[in-house]
């Protein structure tokens, strides 16, 4: 087979430098797949023609299901057959990311036997990836991954699959546990995962304390970020080791504090944790001599996105402090409000962060019963005008009253 | 109180709704909610609308799709499939 492969200078290109290449992994899967052969073709054409050749299907799932599948077909079928239909199976990945090597090798077996053996592990969702399978093939893979223990993960309008770093299971700095919070999550919005019923996506992704290795900041509709509440724990003979090794703490420490409240001098350092920002600077740069508080807990946010049809957003803080405790029933009840509420009032294709935007944030916290507070001001008000409502309400009574 | 629709008598109303906007436009989930809530008022609510949808998906009558946004149609071929 692998003599079959088509020319492909510009791909070629691809393969050049130090960093993996895509084209080299199609290429040896093309050895064994014809969909992956004709994929090297269609691509090339592809480049060379400036077009790209592939057409949103409308399929979306098993019988069942909303989600999972996203439809791909190729417009020049009848030069490319095997990617006459290519379409992508979303597999819920497990929290953390964590497999055996024989459930790995049967979803592959699974693939490589039904689809084009091409994989993306992980996508940008957390997913599994199956790239490339026709129609009638979706249900024998969908049976075939139950029967090994997977489900498919979201797509469309609903909760996408959630995901989380490997949290407590590997990483010293976890201020909860992302895995537990995660498969919860999952096992609990299986409805709203499957059967899509949102104005558009919902994604929930869980960081174990503020490095956010799940980048959730910037690209989850719910936020949940580890933190603490108490003192950064210091030791004071590994900080003097650091320095003793070379670590200028002044320029490499202090400096970079967002929140200006460490002092150094020469012996001790101090750090003014009422001012502190919770950011894992110093924590990053001397892991030995700091270590983030005991009263841990997370931060939820709520409302980034990535630019699709509006531009980027950041979360916004939604609870400061919030103890993940199994079975995170307060969470799951303020999900429902929110969802309620958007559901209601959201357009098509709103993100949740997009239709706060456009209602307020204050009048959304006050549809979902939750009292704004300090903590979720991003920056100091540009507007001078301000609007009591409670002073207005006793305005009112007190010009009732004269007028009696 | 007023007495509740079943679940399965919210599906037929759903699945009429679905039949007769096929062709002319696509509804979403929560537009088939929000219709069934302005026809029967407090004789049902959003868990008797979920169990409804549910039902049409699970028994074939009605699939989702996705177009920008999901919505639920009668099964049919698309248009973009090849053969
Ligand atoms: S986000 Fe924090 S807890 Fe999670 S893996 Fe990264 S450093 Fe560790
Ligand atoms: S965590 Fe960040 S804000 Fe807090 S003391 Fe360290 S560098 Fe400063």
């Amino acid at each position: 087979m692998a003599d079959k492969l088509p020319p492909t200078p510009k791909l070629d290109e691809l393969e050049k430098g130090p960093w993996p290449s895509f084209v080299s992994e199609i290429k040896m899967a093309a050895k064994s797949s014809l969909a992956s052969q004709d994929l090297l073709g269609l691509l090339e054409r592809s480049y060379n023609e400036k077009i790209g050749h592939w057409k949103h299907g409308g399929i979306v799932g098993v019988l069942g299901y909303g989600g999972g599948v996203i439809g791909r077909y190729c417009d020049l079928p009848a030069e490319f057959p095997n990617v006459s239909h290519f379409h992508t199976v979303r597999v819920n990945q497990p929290a953390g990311w964590y497999y055996k090597t024989d459930a790995l090798r049967k979803i592959c077996d699974i693939w490589e036997k039904r689809g084009s053996g091409l994989t993306n592990m992980h996508g940008s969702t957390g997913d599994i990836i199956l790239l490339g399978t026709r129609t009638d093939e979706l249900e024998p893979i969908f049976a075939e991954l139950t029967a090994i223990g997977f489900d498919l993960g979201g797509s469309g309008s609903d909760v996408r699959t959630p995901s989380c770093c490997l949290g407590k299971s590997r990483c010293e700095w976890a201020c909860y546990d992302t895995m537990a919070l995660t498969h919860d999550l999952t096992q609990s919005f299986q409805d709203e995962l499957h059967r899509p019923a949102f104005p558009y996506k919902f994604k929930f992704k869980m960081s174990g304390c503020p490095n956010d290795c799940v980048a959730s900041v910037a690209r989850a509709d719910i936020s949940i970020i580890g933190t603490w509440r108490d003192n950064i724990r210091v030791n004071q003979d590994a900080v003097l080791e650091y320095t003793k090794n070379g670590l200028n703490i002044q320029k490499e420490v202090i400096a970079f504090c967002p929140g200006k409240c460490m002092e150094w001098d020469g012996k001790q350092l101090d750090i003014d944790n009422s001012t502190c920002r919770r950011c894992m600077h110093c924590i990053n740069v001397m892991p030995k001599a700091l270590r983030p508080g005991k009263d841990t807990g997370a931060t939820v946010l709520i409302g980034s996105k990535a630019p699709i049809i509006e531009g980027a957003l950041l979360s916004s803080v939604l609870i400061p402090f919030w103890k993940p405790v199994a079975p995170y029933t307060d969470l799951k009840d303020l999900m429902g409000r929110i969802w309620e509420i958007w559901c209601e009032e959201g357009k098509n294709r709103e993100r949740i962060g997009e239709f706060i935007q456009r209602m307020g944030m204050g009048n959304f916290l006050e549809t979902i019963g939750v009292e704004p507070i300090p903590e979720m001001v991003a920056h100091p008000r540009e507007n001078p005008y301000v609007f009591y409502e409670e002073y207005l309400v006793e305005d009112d009574e007190e010009e009732g009253q004269d007028k009696n | 109180m007023a007495q509740m629709i079943t679940a399965q008598e919210a599906a037929e109303a759903m699945f009429n709704m679905v039949k007769e906007a096929a062709g002319l436009r696509k509804l979403k989930p929560m537009d088939l909610t929000k219709n069934l809530l302005e026809l029967f008022g407090d004789r049902v609510d959003k868990q008797i609308c979920k169990e409804a949808i549910r039902e049409l998906v699970e028994s074939g009558r009605c699939v989702y799709t996705y177009f920008g946004g999901t919505y639920l149609e009668l099964p049919h071929r698309e248009g973009a499939a090849n053969d």
